[in-house]
C-alpha cells in the first residue's frame, strides 16, 4: 500500500500585505529624557527621528491581529481561506500557547495550523520561506506570516546602547498558490558562535530568582561589522540566486536596523539608481521582525512601490541569523 | 607587493567612499577620528573594507589601535 502524498502549487506568491503600529509616538526629544543622548547623534548614527511604543490596550497580539486582517483583505481572501498562521516574535512573553494559535482563532482562521518561530529580526523572511515551502508542498494553501514585536517591553529605556533603537510594530503577508514564479529561493543561515552579540540579559528563571527583568543587550559595533560585511555579501547572493540582473530590481527593502547599515549595503551592492530603497526606520525605528513588511507597506501606500515590482528583502539579527529572498509585490 | 603610497591611495579611496573625506586629506599622519571626522561606525566600515580590499584580517582588538592612516597602512603592509 502506497501512502498518499500531498500535491502543492507549482509556485507560491505574496498575495497581500498589512502593517500596524502603535499610536504613541516617541520622538528623539522624549528619548533624550531617558538616556544621555541628542537628536543629532541618534539621527546621524541611525537615521531614526521617531519611533512608536505601545501604550494601554496595545499588545503584540493586537498589533498582529490588525496587520493580519489587513493582509488577508489585501489578498482578497477571508479568514476561512487561511489554513496556516506563522508568527515570528520574541515579544510574546509566555512559552506556551503560541501567539499564532491565539491570533488564528481571533481572526477566524478556524482550525488553521499555527505556530511561532524564533528568528528575531530575520523572522519575517524566515516565515516567508516556510510559507513558500508549505504552499508548494501542498501542506497549506494560504499561509499568513506575521512579524510582530513590542521591543519597548524588552528594552531598558535607560540603556544608551539600545533604548533609542528598538520599537514596536507588526507586519503581515499572505502567501498563496501561483501559476508563475513570484518568490526566489531563500538564502539563509545562522552563526551561533556570535550568539552573545545580541542577547537577553538573563534567563526567565534568573529573572524570577533575581527579581530583575530580562532585557535585550547588544554589542552594537560587532553587529554593525557583521551586517556591513557578511550580510552585505549575503544580500548579493540573494540577488544572484533570484536570477535577476540588478537593473531588473525595483525595490530594496532590507531589515530596518540602522540607516547606516543600509548605506553600507548600498555601497557594497552598487544597485542602479532606479532601485527604490526602504528608509522607514526614520519614522518607526528598528521594529525587528516587523520592519520589512512595515517598510514595504509604506512604499506601496506612498505609491513608490507598485504591483508587479520586484523586491529584494534581507532580514538579519540575533542568533545570529539571516534570511532573504526576492518577491513580486502583490 | 604594493608600496606604502599605493596602499595609502587605495585606502584614501575607501575612506572617501565611506565617509566622504576628500582623498587628498587622507595622509599618513592624519587621525581618522580627530582629523578626518570619521565616526565609530564609518571606522568599522573602513576596517571591513580594508579586509576586502587588501585581503587582511583585522580583529576587533587590533582595529582599536589603528588611530591614524599611517597605523592602518603599516598594519596592512605587515599582514598582507
Ligand atoms: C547602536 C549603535 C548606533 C551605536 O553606535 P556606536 O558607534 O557603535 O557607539 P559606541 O558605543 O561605539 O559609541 C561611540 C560614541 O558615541 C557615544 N554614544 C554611545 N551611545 C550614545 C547615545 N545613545 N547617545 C549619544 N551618544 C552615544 C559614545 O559615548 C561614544 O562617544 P566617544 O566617541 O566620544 O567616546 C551602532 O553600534 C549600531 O547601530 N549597531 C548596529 C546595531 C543593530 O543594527 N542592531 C540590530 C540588528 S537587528
Amino acid at each position: 500500500m502506497a501512502l498518499v502524498t500531498s500535491k502543492g502549487a507549482p509556485y507560491a506568491r505574496v498575495m497581500g500585505l498589512g502593517a500596524a503600529v502603535p499610536s504613541r509616538v516617541v520622538d528623539n526629544a522624549e528619548m533624550c529624557t531617558y538616556i544621555d543622548s541628542s537628536d543629532e547623534w541618534i539621527q546621524q548614527r541611525t537615521g531614526i527621528v521617531e519611533r512608536r511604543w505601545v501604550s494601554e490596550g496595545e499588545t503584540v497580539e493586537s498589533l498582529s491581529l490588525d496587520a493580519a486582517r489587513q493582509a488577508i483583505a489585501h489578498a482578497g481572501l477571508t479568514p476561512s481561506d487561511i489554513d496556516a498562521v506563522i508568527i515570528s516574535t520574541i515579544s510574546h512573553l509566555v512559552q506556551t500557547p503560541s501567539l499564532a494559535a491565539i491570533v488564528a482563532a481571533k481572526i477566524g482562521c478556524t482550525d488553521a495550523a499555527a505556530f511561532d518561530i524564533a528568528a528575531a529580526c530575520a523572522g519575517f523572511c524566515y516565515g516567508l520561506a516556510q510559507a513558500e515551502s508549505l504552499v508548494r508542498s501542498g501542506a497549506a494553501t494560504h499561509v499568513v506570516v506575521i512579524g510582530a514585536e513590542t521591543l519597548s517591553k524588552l528594552t531598558d529605556h535607560h540603556d544608551r546602547s539600545t533604548a533609542f533603537l528598538f520599537a514596536d510594530a507588526a507586519g503581515a503577508a499572505v502567501v498563496g498558490p501561483s501559476e508563475t514564479s513570484a518568490m526566489s529561493p531563500v538564502v539563509w543561515g545562522s552563526d551561533g558562535h556570535q550568539a552573545d552579540v545580541i542577547q537577553m540579559t538573563r534567563t526567565w528563571s534568573e529573572a524570577v530568582d533575581e527579581g530583575k527583568p530580562s532585557q535585550v543587550a547588544m554589542a552594537g559595533q560587532q553587529v554593525f561589522r557583521w551586517a556591513t560585511g557578511f550580510i552585505a555579501d549575503a544580500t548579493s547572493r540573494i540577488l544572484e540566486a533570484s536570477g535577476l540582473a540588478p537593473d531588473e530590481l525595483d525595490l530594496f527593502v532590507p531589515h530596518q536596523a540602522n540607516n547606516r547599515i543600509t548605506d553600507a549595503m548600498l555601497r557594497h551592492l552598487k544597485l542602479p539608481e532606479t532601485v527604490t530603497v526602504a528608509r522607514s526606520i526614520k519614522k518607526y525605528g528598528n521594529t525587528s521582525a516587523a520592519s520589512i513588511p512595515l517598510a514595504l507597506v509604506e512604499l506601496i501606500e506612498s505609491g513608490e512601490a507598485k504591483s508587479g515590482d520586484t523586491c529584494l528583502m534581507i532580514g538579519f539579527g540575533a542568533g545570529l541569523v539571516y534570511a532573504g529572498q526576492v518577491i513580486t509585490v502583490p | 607587493m604594493a608600496t606604502t603610497e599605493e596602499i595609502r591611495t587605495q585606502l584614501a579611496d575607501l575612506v572617501n567612499d565611506v565617509a566622504g573625506v576628500p582623498v587628498e586629506d587622507v595622509q599618513l599622519d592624519k587621525s581618522f577620528v580627530d582629523d578626518l571626522d570619521v565616526d565609530s561606525l564609518a571606522m568599522v566600515e573602513i576596517i571591513v573594507g580594508c579586509e576586502d580590499a587588501f585581503g587582511v584580517t583585522i580583529p576587533d582588538e587590533e582595529s582599536k589601535n589603528l588611530k591614524t592612516v599611517g597605523d592602518a597602512v603599516a598594519y596592512i603592509e605587515q599582514h598582507s
